[in-house]
C-alpha cells in the first residue's frame, strides 16, 4: 500500500506583519493550512485572532508579508449578520448568481443545518442558535475551499453550542473545506480540530497536532495532556490534578 | 423589618450570642434567625384587571374632550358667547351638513388635497433623490449636502411673498411652497438612513462578493427605507402646514378660500368646519403612513408584533 501524497496547501502566510497604531498585532507571523485541514486558532483576548481571520477574509490588509488563500472562501462571524429585510432562504443565497439562486438550492443548504422548515421565516424571528445555523448554511452554500469561523459558538448557550459544534464537524466531514476556527475555548478546539495553533505575541506560540480518534469525547489522558499544554501556553495555571 | 435590614442581622446576632469563637456555630445561629419575607405573589396579574384598566383609561381620556364640548354647547346656546365669536356645536354640524349637501366642501377638499399631494410627491421625490445622491456618493455629498443644509435654515413661510411674485396667485406658488417644505425632512432622513447602514452587513456583502449595485439594492436601500418613511411621514405633516399657510395668503378655491371667506363674513361655524377638516386630513395622512410602513417593512419586529 502506498502512502497518499501530502495534501496541497489551502492557506500560506509568511512573514506577515500587521500593526494598529504602531502596535504589532501580527509580527513575522507564519501559518500554513492544508486542503481539508481543520485548524483551531486559540489566543488570549486581544491577541489578534479576529485580525488574522479578517486578513484571510480580505476585510483587512497586511502591512508586510505574503498571504495566499483560495478564491472561494466563506466566513461565519461571531454574530449571525443576516440581512434583516430578507427572508431566511434569500439570506442563504446571498452572493450566488441569479441562475444559482433557487429556492431548492437554499432549501437543500437549510436542510443540512436542520432548518428546512424556516426557509420563509424573517431573521428576527429566529433564536440565536438558529440564526447562526443560517449563517453556516449561507457560508456552505458556496462550497468554499476555505471556511473561516470567528468564535461562531461564543454567543450560544452551552447546550446549543455543543449541538452546533457537532453540526460543524459533520458538515466539515462531508464537504472537507479547510477550516480556520477562531475560538477561546480549549475543549472546543481539541474536540473539533486536526491542529490547534496558539497565537502569542503576534506569532505562533504553539502548534499542536491533535492525534486523537474522532468522534472525541473530551476526556482521556491524551486529551488532558494536550489541554494542559494549551492552557500553559495561554497563561492559565492549572492546579495539578490529583493522582 | 425589610429583607434588606435582615441582612445586617448576622453580625448583630453573632455579637449577641454567648462568647463563642466557633465560626460554624455563628453561621448556624445566623441561618437559624428568621428572615422577614415579603409576599410578592399578593399583587396578581388578574386577567380582567388590565382590560378593565384599559376601558377605564379610555373613559378617563374621553372625559375632558366631552366635557369641553358640553361646555361649548352650553356657553353658546345660553347666549354667554355670541355666535360671531364662536358658533355652537349644533350650528357647526348644520354648516357641515349644508356644505356637504351642495358639494362645496367636497370640491374644496379635492382642490386642497390635490395641492398638498402634488407638492408632497414633488418634494419627497426631490428629497429622496438628493438623499440618495449625497448618501451613496462622496462627490454627491460635497455637491448637495452643504447647500441643502444652508437652505434648510430658511423658514419656508418666509418664501411665500417671493413665490407670489414669481408664480402668481394660482396653484403653482402653493404647490412649490409645499414641495420646498417637504424636501428637507425627506432629504435628511434618506441621507441618514443610507449612511446608517450597518458596517458589519457591508462586510458580509464584501465576503460574499456582492457587486456595488447589489450591495445598494440588497443592503443599503432596504436598510434606509424605514428612515425614508419617517421622513415622508414628517413631510406629510409639514405639507398640511404649508397648505394652510399658502391658502390663507390668497386662494380663490379650496379649503383655505372657504375658511377665509367665512372668516370675512364672520361665519365662525364654517371656519370651525374648515379647521376640523384640516385636522381630519392630518389624521388620514397618519393612517396612510402607518399602512405604508406595514406594507413596506414586514421584516421589522415592532411592526410584526403590533
Ligand atoms: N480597526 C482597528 N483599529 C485599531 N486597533 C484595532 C483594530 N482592530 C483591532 N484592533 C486591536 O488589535 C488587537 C487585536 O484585536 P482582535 O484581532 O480583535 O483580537 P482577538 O480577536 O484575538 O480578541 C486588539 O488590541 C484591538 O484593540
Ligand atoms: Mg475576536
Amino acid at each position: 500500500m502506498t502512502t497518499p501524497p501530502p495534501a496541497q496547501p489551502a492557506v500560506i502566510m509568511r512573514d506577515v506583519v500587521k500593526a494598529f497604531a504602531a502596535r504589532r498585532i501580527l509580527d513575522d507571523f507564519a501559518l500554513t493550512i492544508a486542503r481539508g485541514e481543520f485548524v483551531a486558532l486559540l489566543g488570549r483576548s486581544g491577541s489578534g485572532k479576529t485580525t488574522l481571520l479578517r486578513i484571510l477574509a480580505e476585510l483587512d490588509t497586511v502591512d508586510e508579508g505574503t498571504v495566499l488563500a483560495p478564491r472561494n472562501r466563506s466566513v461565519v462571524f461571531q454574530e449571525p449578520r443576516l440581512i434583516p429585510s430578507e427572508r431566511v432562504w434569500r439570506n442563504v443565497l446571498l452572493g450566488l448568481s441569479r441562475r444559482e439562486s433557487t429556492l431548492a438550492r437554499a432549501q437543500e443548504a437549510l436542510a443540512e443545518v436542520n432548518l428546512a422548515d424556516h426557509a420563509r421565516a424573517w431573521p428576527h424571528t429566529l433564536s440565536g442558535g438558529e440564526a447562526q445555523r443560517v449563517a453556516l448554511a449561507r457560508a456552505l452554500v458556496h462550497r468554499p475551499d476555505l471556511l473561516l469561523l470567528d468564535e461562531p459558538f461564543a454567543a450560544l448557550d452551552a447546550l446549543t453550542r455543543l449541538r452546533t459544534q457537532a453540526l460543524v464537524h459533520e458538515l466539515w466531514h462531508r464537504h472537507r473545506p479547510a477550516v480556520l476556527l477562531v475560538t477561546h475555548d480549549v475543549d472546543e478546539a481539541l474536540r473539533l480540530a486536526d491542529r490547534v495553533v496558539v497565537l502569542t505575541d503576534g506569532k505562533v506560540g504553539l502548534d499542536l497536532r491533535v492525534d486523537l480518534p474522532r468522534p472525541r469525547e473530551g476526556a482521556g489522558s491524551r486529551f488532558d495532556d494536550l489541554r494542559t499544554q494549551l492552557l500553559a501556553e495561554l497563561g492559565v495555571a492549572r492546579p495539578s490534578s490529583p493522582a | 423589618m425589610t429583607v434588606q435590614d435582615s441582612r445586617r442581622a448576622p453580625g448583630e446576632l453573632a455579637r449577641d450570642l454567648p462568647a463563642s469563637d466557633d465560626p460554624a456555630a455563628a453561621e448556624r445561629a445566623t441561618l437559624a434567625a428568621p428572615l422577614d419575607l415579603t409576599d410578592l405573589s399578593r399583587r396578581r396579574n388578574a386577567p380582567g384587571r388590565r382590560a378593565g384598566l384599559r376601558r377605564a383609561r379610555w373613559l378617563l381620556r374621553g372625559l375632558l374632550p366631552v366635557g369641553l364640548v358640553i361646555a361649548w354647547q352650553w356657553s353658546t346656546s345660553s347666549g354667554l358667547v355670541p355666535p360671531t365669536t364662536l358658533a355652537s356645536p349644533k350650528s357647526v354640524l348644520e354648516a357641515a351638513r349644508d356644505l356637504i349637501a351642495d358639494g362645496e366642501l367636497q370640491t374644496a377638499l379635492r382642490v386642497s388635497a390635490g395641492r398638498a399631494l402634488t407638492g408632497l410627491v414633488i418634494g419627497a421625490g426631490i428629497g429622496v433623490a438628493a438623499g440618495l445622491v449625497a448618501g451613496l456618493w462622496k462627490l454627491g455629498e460635497e455637491l448637495v449636502d452643504s447647500t441643502l443644509q444652508m437652505l434648510r435654515t430658511v423658514p419656508f413661510i418666509a418664501l411665500i411673498p417671493l413665490f407670489v411674485v414669481w408664480f402668481g396667485i394660482g396653484d403653482t406658488p402653493k404647490i412649490v411652497l409645499i414641495a420646498v417644505a417637504c424636501v428637507f425632512p425627506v432629504y435628511l432622513n434618506t441621507f441618514a438612513g443610507v449612511r446608517g447602514v450597518d458596517r458589519r452587513l457591508i462586510e458580509v456583502g464584501q465576503v460574499f462578493g456582492l457587486s456595488r449595485t447589489r450591495m445598494i439594492t440588497r443592503l443599503v436601500l432596504p436598510n434606509a427605507l424605514p428612515s425614508v418613511l419617517v421622513g415622508i411621514r414628517y413631510a406629510m405633516g409639514i405639507s398640511l402646514l404649508a397648505l394652510v399657510a399658502a391658502e390663507q395668503i390668497n386662494a380663490s378655491s379650496g379649503l383655505g378660500a372657504l375658511v377665509m371667506n367665512a372668516s370675512n363674513q364672520i361665519r365662525t361655524d364654517i371656519v370651525i368646519v374648515g379647521v376640523v377638516v384640516y385636522a381630519l386630513l392630518g389624521l388620514l395622512v397618519d393612517l396612510v403612513v402607518r399602512l405604508l410602513e406595514r406594507l413596506l417593512l414586514p421584516w421589522r419586529p415592532t411592526i410584526v408584533k403590533s
